[in-house]
């Protein structure tokens, strides 16, 4: 397979020009973990060329050894036919280069400017160098649709803007080579087809672009050649036009996955959460939700839609017994629960109430402890964990962790590892057996997916739409749109912690949402 | 008059917590805290004391019979040895990432133990250094025309009494205040510094060594904090080297560090202002005020008393460099 497609893709970049990028048997390892074995590929100039794979794949150690953040075992880089030596970043610049991290690399209380600048300066004095790069970056916004302030300061920015610093970043530095690194996981659709109109320009211009991402939609749109990359090896290397997204899954996993979720119909059932006029005043006096009310009913799955930061982590927290709302009432089953600061996360599990947090790192899981310590989390007061005299009974809690291990499918299986040690995944099905198996009547999910590969997706999936058909209440929480679509019977879009509307998953589509998410209202915009 | 004298007072004061706080400024700016300014401060006093006593010493005593140059000769020792420590907390906090705290505070035990143990073994008299001369300080300068201009009225006073008679490192700690906002906001190594201080990562992806970086910013406190030490035996009515002199002033220079939120011109009026008390706990020895009496260990304690305020946040907030305190990690 490998070898095929490597042949396929060779013959058809054997133009007269060298390829941007050659490598030829790269490897890495990290200790007794090999994140990179044997990597050849092949990116044509002047192509949008995508990589996409599960979370560990290896996509972006690769990528960091073409940045030169680490150094390669073994193997070969050519950079436009020479073989290159990266041995920093500042090599790779040299050899045009650049990347947009997933993380901006930006110095937020600089601005525009001065980000620009910083590495890349002409000269010991400040000035004539700002006054270069404001010429520069005006020529480029003009180029490129990449308009900034010049003198805004990066942390006032949106992430859609501070992506754009990041790319002028690159493009100051000439950068012909342009790696992006899930560049549209913090944006709105609308700034992510802006994104993509800016790659369209810049690959019009000559540039070659490598995408990395784990969206196949993206990947389908804007790509021109994919590379699939499993367990730390290059699968296949195939033209766009010539695949689908389900065979890239499948590629990705190596076996057949089901993209689209499986699930009957809804049948709602009575409300069990009852959330009216809820508002939420923060500590610096921000009103992170403002006067919000819906229904969640029995045997059904709520999205709640939004770009992160308009609210939804709040009504998370409220719910969820975290933090304490300013005004209006919930109702559980027709009882009002507590929304003081006396409330306590413990409470609510007592209500029937289950949370897998937004964050698992800060708030689902210990790290340091391991996974028979982890399961018990929330529930540890319960009698079946006690012993008397105000001891715990480990030898019930480490029983219900094995039998969690074994239900959820959580690897690997032993119950004596800690959190820190497991796959993204394989966290988040520890976080989601000790809510699930908690039998709540109402869970509440943040972000289940968030840095989870595909096969644990699935997985996760089918754990939330089966409460759900045991005549469960389901509120969740995602910034990913298309998990919001497959799963939801209902989704609410929330902007600015108001409740931007209400639609029905199958009336809908991401252009609608997408609107709803940036505060517009498509009736009106009609 | 009395408010010049006062005023005066101040400034000479303000100068080693001015010098010391710029010292913090530069490495803290950089993402590296420093409370070891204390211990380099307290360092340097005594290198500067003991070099510029041995080497104005007559020859027949056991010194070197200099008979100028001391002053410079203790202020470079000062500066050489305050580095050193310097390099220290660098190569501990930066190469081997470890705790900037421990580090720093472990400087401070050795510079509090080692003075004392070195005077002692060197002057045999209590971990003094022997008081010295006029010509191995740094003396008094009066700036051309301030005895022309004595009697001018108002200004005159001001020029003559309070901008001129100061000795050099007075003037070299105020010409350091713009001269760090013009390498800080102006320069390409400021903007570098300023950067690894709050963003590591964006540094090093740009291709700039943040190990370099910091190591710059840190020798820079060191040197500064010699500076600050020097003046102490050297550039006060001390006269030499006395056990523990810096007495917690890199501690009050960390404090106005954070009054001036990290900024320099900040730095200048937090240093004056905690200037201004001590000169006013030192000439008002207790304040009747007719119902009571305040007690001069009140007085002598309002630079404290104002550190601890300043500490427990009082002033509003103070954000300081994101990435400050954190040894940089490189991680994907």
């Amino acid at each position: 397979m490998t070898v095929e497609t490597q042949n396929r893709g060779r013959s058809e970049t054997a133009a007269p020009v060298a390829p941007a990028i050659e490598l030829i048997g790269v490897s890495k390892s990290f200790g007794p973990v090999q994140a990179n074995k044997d990597i050849s590929m092949t990116v044509a100039r002047g192509a949008i060329h995508g990589i996409v794979g599960e979370n560990g794949a290896g996509k972006s150690t690769l990528m960091s050894i073409l940045y030169g953040f680490y150094k390669a075992d073994a193997g070969v880089i050519k950079i436009n036919g020479i073989e290159t030596e990266i041995t920093d970043s500042h090599a790779a610049i040299a050899a045009g280069i650049g990347m947009v991290h997933q993380h901006f690399m930006l110095v937020e209380p600089f601005t525009v400017l001065e980000n620009v600048i910083m590495g890349a300066e002409d000269g010991p004095l400040l000035r004539p160098s700002l006054a270069k790069a404001r010429k520069v970056l005006t020529q480029l916004a003009k180029e490129y649709e990449l308009e900034v302030d010049p003198d805004a300061i990066v942390g006032d920015l949106s992430v859609g803007f501070q992506q754009r610093v990041e790319i002028l970043k690159a493009l100051y530095r000439e950068a012909d080579i342009l790696i992006l690194d899930e560049p549209t996981g913090v944006l709105t659709p609308a700034e992510a087809d802006h994104l993509f109109r800016i790659l369209e320009n810049l690959k019009a211009q000559g540039k070659t672009i490598v995408l990395i991402t784990h969206k196949l939609r993206e990947i389908m749109a804007v790509t021109d050649t994919v590379s699939v990359m499993r367990r730390g090896e290059m699968t296949a290397t195939v033209k766009t036009a010539d695949t689908s997204p389900s065979e890239l899954a499948d590629l990705m996993v190596g076996r057949h996955v089901l993209l689209e979720v499986d699930k009957q119909p809804a049948n709602p059932g009575e409300v069990f959460l009852e959330v009216k006029n809820l508002s939420a005043i923060d500590h610096q006096g921000v009103e992170k939700l403002k006067n919000i009310s819906f229904n969640l009913r029995a045997g059904e799955i709520l999205g709640v839609a939004g770009v992160a930061g308009n609210g939804q982590s709040d009504l998370l927290e409220i719910l969820g017994g975290i933090s304490p709302a300013t005004n209006g009432e919930v109702l559980v089953k027709g009882d009002p629960i507590d929304l003081s600061r006396k409330a306590s996360a413990a409470h609510r599990r007592d209500r029937g109430i289950g949370h897998v947090p937004e964050d698992r790192h800060q708030r689902g899981l210990v790290m340091a402890f391991q996974t028979w310590e982890n399961t018990p989390f929330g529930y540890h007061n319960r009698p079946q964990f006690r012993k008397p005299m105000g001891l715990a009974n480990q030898k019930a809690m480490l029983d219900d962790a094995k039998a969690k291990i074994e239900k959820f499918d959580i690897r690997p299986t032993s119950p004596f590892l800690p959190a820190s040690s497991y796959s993204g995944g394989n966290q988040q099905k520890i976080v989601i057996a000790r809510e699930i198996d908690a039998n709540p009547d109402i869970l509440l999910v943040g972000q289940p997916t968030r840095g989870v590969d595909i096969g644990a997706i699935e997985f996760i999936h089918k754990q939330i739409i089966g409460l759900r058909d045991a005549g469960k209440a389901v509120l969740l929480v995602s910034v990913e749109l298309d998990e919001i679509l497959a799963l939801s019977d209902r989704i609410i879009v929330m902007f600015d912690g108001t409740i931007q509307g209400e639609r029905r998953p199958d009336e809908t589509n991401e252009q609608e949402l997408g609107m709803l998410m940036a505060g517009m209202n498509p009736e009106e915009a009609q | 008059m009395e408010l010049l004298q006062l005023m005066d007072s101040a400034v000479r004061l303000a100068t080693p917590l001015l010098l010391a706080a710029l010292a913090g400024l530069y490495s803290e700016r950089s993402g590296i805290f420093d409370i070891g300014l204390e211990g380099k401060m307290l360092m340097g006093a005594f290198v500067a004391g003991a070099f510029s006593a041995v080497a104005g010493m007559p020859v027949a005593d056991g010194g070197w019979g200099w008979t100028h140059g001391m002053a410079w000769f203790g202020l470079f020792m000062a500066i050489i040895v305050s580095v050193m420590l310097s390099l220290i907390h660098g190569f501990a906090s930066i190469t081997l990432r470890g705790n900037q705290l421990i580090s720093g505070v472990a400087i401070n035990f050795f510079a509090a133990g080692t003075t004392v143990l070195v005077g002692q073994e060197w002057f045999h008299s209590g971990g003094m250094t022997p008081t010295l001369k006029d010509n191995q300080r740094f003396e008094p300068i009066t700036l051309p025309f301030a005895d022309a201009v004595k009697d001018v009225p108002v200004l005159g006073p001001i020029y003559s009494d309070l901008i001129s008679g100061h000795n050099i490192i007075v003037y070299i700690a105020l010409a350091a205040v713009p001269v760090t906002w013009w390498i800080l906001f102006r320069t390409r190594f400021g903007l570098r510094l300023r950067a690894v201080g709050e963003n590591p990562a964006a540094v090093d992806t740009a291709g700039i060594s943040v190990i370099k970086q910091r190591y710059a910013a840190v020798i820079i406190a060191g040197v500064l904090c010699g500076v600050a030490g020097a003046y102490l035996s050297l550039g006060t009515s001390a006269a030499g080297f006395v056990k523990d002199m810096s007495a917690g002033k890199g501690f009050i220079a960390l404090a106005a560090l954070i009054f001036a939120k990290w900024q320099p011109r900040g730095v200048l009026m937090a240093a004056l202002l905690f200037g201004f008390l001590e000169a006013i706990g030192n000439k008002y020895q207790s304040v009747d005020l007719g119902l009571f009496v305040i007690p001069v260990q009140f007085m002598q304690a309002l630079p404290y008393i104002l550190t601890v305020v300043i500490l427990a946040g009082f002033i509003g907030k103070a954000v300081p460099p994101a990435a400050g305190g954190e040894p940089y990690v490189k991680e994907r």
